[in-house]
């Protein structure tokens, strides 16, 4: 069937500037650029993945949005009416990749930080101590001592805590999904950074086995590449139940991606399909994800804390509060607009609600059971700047991860074609000439520069609010505001609107 | 609620006899007296131990009453909860200077036996504060621990102090207080020192972290309905080393913990004892600029934050325990002294009764 589906976008290439070198066609990795006399724009094949204007010598190539205008309709929106063309065509869900772009209210848009004036004095991050450290694990309710005065010994053995320099981690993002100079990079950095990766569901690349200090191994419904030996070779084992992106249903991972390398680290014969089902089939229950918490717990020797992954939807708070009493002792909640790989587009798009509240909600549900201190809160989906995690620990969280954010630091452009497999970036496919194109030296670079930079800014930003260690921020909304939300918003995050003294 | 002047900071200072001999309020007037233009007229309160050694097993609470309607509710609550053994007014003198007091009075309360089936008589007792405070409109719980009590008000420190006829009273502990308030506005009960059960607080600073803080306590059924910072000190010392059973250093060490920098470089055993209370008790450190005298039956706590952003001296002399902003006001009642020094950041100060002394 002929596709009566208009171009996204429109190629430019300034022909008087053009050197013909070709190396634009070399480059797209989407056959959007011909060279046919002169370089050609095949505009239907392009996805603004920018590869090519990034890499022509002599910035001859501009990208644009297809102008082309339709007959104006609020209800019947351009973008609705592409997706009944492309389902006419197709008979198909539509399938899509990275986060929810729609235009939902975005809460941490809504908050503002406070800061010092006169009687409580501002400090300098230049020149005081400004303490990010941060432990992920269940905390006892409190310390039990014995001993004499001045000779004092602790007597409570504290449950398996993970240190985090920073509290940001890198989210879960499958060998797979993304590729090896992907998660090398990711390691690297988490290693130099003093924070965590995680391996996502695709198992543990046997490359990465050295740096097991610095990786959370996820435990999927699809059980990819689990062995003890994995389990024990990682700082922290996180029980994968859902994804923001895709609340409620599983993945797959087509044939063409599975090659040698990831037959192996999956455990699955080289180009078989790799589906994880939508739940987990020894799961149908909050008692059968206490057994398996516990079963991880075993063949761990109780040295490894558990985290349980859910996406934030309804009922998020009580879900996580029969988490906790579960067993678990890392909570990572991810919000509707988190990434993926590949989500059917109407799940993407209309499951799942905003990390804001979710957070929010859970960390008041836990407070309120009086059980906050049993395990740590992670969030994620999106945290797209240093100010989403410093709102995002003062809401309660005790660390942020990203995903979306550490792929942009690598050189992706969000064009939203990751399940294609065709990235050109190198980091979301598996074809050998385009992994090669990410070096993960230099990848890990980039993001231990992102996350130094977001840290110099949480350090700013504690210090304009007089305090100098992380924790005091941790759950303190009392330093947030809203502006513009209604009160039910400003009830559920538990903030007082701007304008408001204390 | 910011009064004109320019902000100079509050001022607090202590004494205590580690021999429990009782001293007269005179003293702590002399010495606080002296910092006079660190207050600004909008507070100022003392607290004093053992004082009522004829009812000392007994609660004292003194109340601040807005009005008769607020008493007589208050008087039939403390009639359903407690044997009230004695009430009486507070004897207050008219003095130049203080203006429209509260209703003052005091009661000598006994918990009786049936009240106790489910809770401890302290956790009645620091149950039945809160429950004053958010339900009877207008009644104010000034303290509420045995043989010991807080005098409180509006004006300067030295008013107030002369008002509540202090010079009749002995204690081996009293702290004092004058306040310069900022962030909150000057009413009776907002004057420090802060209490719960046997615990005062004097508080010089503002309480950068007190949203974690309160969020924190009231996880463990605190309510705090008082509008300021300080009463989070008195509460989390009362959780601390009353219910999670802390010896008081380490309890003190939770509020202004050491820093991970010189953490990394302790010995195995400190290092374990102060990660742990960092990692499990990140909540209730204070951060922001402080510097408080924690008062309890058994002895006197000073305490800065972990940078020291308000002053405080402290000294000896024989079995004296001084700590005050300024040494100024230390010298004014004590020129002679064995020992001065300036406590060094989150490193706290403590003046222990002795063993056998009551």
């Amino acid at each position: 069937m002929e596709s009566q589906l208009p171009a996204e976008f429109i190629v430019n290439i300034d022909h008087e500037r053009c050197r013909k070198c070709k190396r634009c066609v070399m480059n797209c990795s989407f056959s959007a650029i011909e060279f046919k006399d002169k370089v050609t724009a095949n505009n239907r094949q392009c996805v603004a993945c920018h590869r090519c204007a990034t890499f022509c010598p002599e910035n001859a190539i501009t990208i644009t949005q297809n102008p082309l205008d339709y007959k104006d309709g609020y209800n019947w929106s351009p973008e609705i009416r592409k997706n009944i063309l492309k389902q006419a065509e197709s008979g198909g869900m539509i399938l899509t990749g990275m986060g929810n772009p729609k235009p939902y209210p975005i809460y941490w848009d809504h908050m503002l930080i406070d800061a010092c004036q006169v009687t409580n004095p501002s400090i300098d991050p230049l020149r005081e101590p400004m303490e990010l450290r941060t432990y992920l694990g269940a905390k006892p309710e409190f310390l039990e001592f014995e001993g004499d005065p001045g000779n004092i010994s602790l007597k409570t053995e504290l449950a398996p805590q993970v240190k985090l320099d920073i509290p940001i981690v890198f989210a879960a993002m499958s060998y797979g999904a993304i590729s090896l100079n992907a998660h090398k990079a990711l390691a690297m950095a988490a290693r130099r950074m003093g924070t965590l990766m995680n391996t996502g569901e695709g198992g543990l690349h046997e490359d990465l086995a050295g740096y097991a200090d610095r990786i959370i191994v996820q435990v999927a419904s699809g059980r990819f590449g689990v062995t003890s030996k994995y389990l024990n070779n990682s700082a922290l084992v996180e029980i994968k139940i859902g994804q923001g992106a895709k609340p409620g249903i599983g993945g797959h991972l087509p044939g063409e991606k599975v090659g040698e390398d990831i037959s192996k680290t999956r455990m699955i014969p080289v180009g078989t399909d790799a589906l994880s089902p939508a739940p987990h089939h020894d799961i149908y229950s909050i008692e059968d994800l206490s057994q398996l918490i516990y079963a991880i717990k075993e063949t761990t020797d109780y040295k490894k804390p558990v985290s349980v992954k859910i996406a934030a939807v309804h009922n998020v708070a009580a879900i996580a509060s029969g988490i906790v009493r579960a067993g678990a002792d890392v909570v990572m909640i991810d919000g509707f607009r988190g990434g993926t790989g590949a989500a059917p587009m109407i799940i993407r798009d209309h499951v799942g609600i905003p990390i804001e509240l979710a957070l929010a909600a859970v960390d008041d549900r836990l407070r309120q059971e009086g059980i906050r201190n049993r395990a740590s809160i992670l969030v994620g989906g999106s945290i797209r700047q240093s100010a989403d995690v410093v709102k995002a620990i003062a809401l309660g969280a005790d660390a942020c991860v990203i995903g979306t954010a550490s792929l942009i630091a690598m050189g992706c452009r969000v064009c939203q074609k990751c399940y294609t497999g065709n990235c050109a970036w190198g980091i979301a496919t598996q074809k050998p000439e385009l992994v090669r194109r990410l070096n993960p030296e230099v990848a890990a670079d980039r993001l231990c520069n992102l996350l130094t930079a977001w840290g110099h800014e949480i350090q700013e930003v504690l210090g304009s609010l007089g305090i100098n260690a992380i924790e005091s921020l941790r759950g303190s909304r009392e330093r947030l505001r809203g502006v513009g939300l209604n009160q039910e918003a400003l009830d559920i995050l538990g903030i007082k609107h701007a304008g408001i003294g204390q | 609620m910011k009064s004109d002047g320019i902000p100079s900071g509050c001022a607090i200072s202590g004494l205590m006899s580690e021999d429990g001999r009782r001293i007269n309020g005179k003293k702590i007037i002399e010495s606080i007296a002296c910092m006079h233009d660190r207050s600004n007229g909008l507070g100022g309160g003392f607290a004093a131990y053992g004082i009522y050694p004829k009812r000392k097993d007994m609660y004292a609470f003194h109340m601040m009453y807005d009005n008769a309607r607020a008493k007589e509710d208050t008087e039939e609550f403390f009639k359903d909860h407690f044997n009230v053994d004695k009430d009486e007014a507070i004897p207050t003198h008219r003095q130049n200077g203080i203006s429209d007091p509260p209703i003052l009075w005091r009661y000598f309360l006994e918990v009786p036996e049936n009240k106790l089936e489910f809770l401890s008589e302290r956790d009645y007792v620091a149950k039945t504060v809160m429950k004053i405070h958010s339900e009877i409109e207008g009644s104010f719980v000034a303290s509420s621990g045995m043989n010991m009590g807080a005098f409180k008000g509006v004006g300067y420190p030295e008013d107030i102090g002369r008002f509540f006829k202090l010079e009749e009273y002995s204690a081996y502990i009293w702290t004092a207080h004058g306040r310069f308030p900022t962030n909150t506005p000057g009413w009776w009960g907002g004057a420090h020192p802060f209490t719960l059960l046997d615990w005062s607080v004097v508080h010089n600073g503002e309480i950068s972290s007190y949203g974690i803080n309160k969020r924190y306590l009231e996880m463990f059924g605190y309510k705090l309905e008082l509008r300021t910072d300080t009463e989070v000190i008195a509460y989390m010392f009362d959780l601390l080393v009353r219910k999670h059973k802390l010896p008081v250093e380490i309890a003190a060490e939770t509020l202004a913990a050491a820093f991970w920098k010189d953490i990394d470089r302790m010995e195995p055993g400190k290092k374990k004892i102060a990660t742990a209370i960092r990692q499990v008790y990140g909540s209730t450190l204070l951060n922001g600029p402080f510097s408080i005298i924690i008062g309890h039956n058994r002895g006197m706590i000073g305490l800065n934050d972990r940078i020291k952003l308000r002053p405080m001296t402290a000294a000896r002399k024989d079995d004296m325990l001084y700590m005050a902003s300024e040494e100024s006001a230390i010298r004014e009642i004590a020129p002679d002294l064995d020992e001065v020094w300036s406590p060094r950041a989150g490193t706290p100060v403590f003046g222990t009764l002795k063993a056998g002394v009551e």
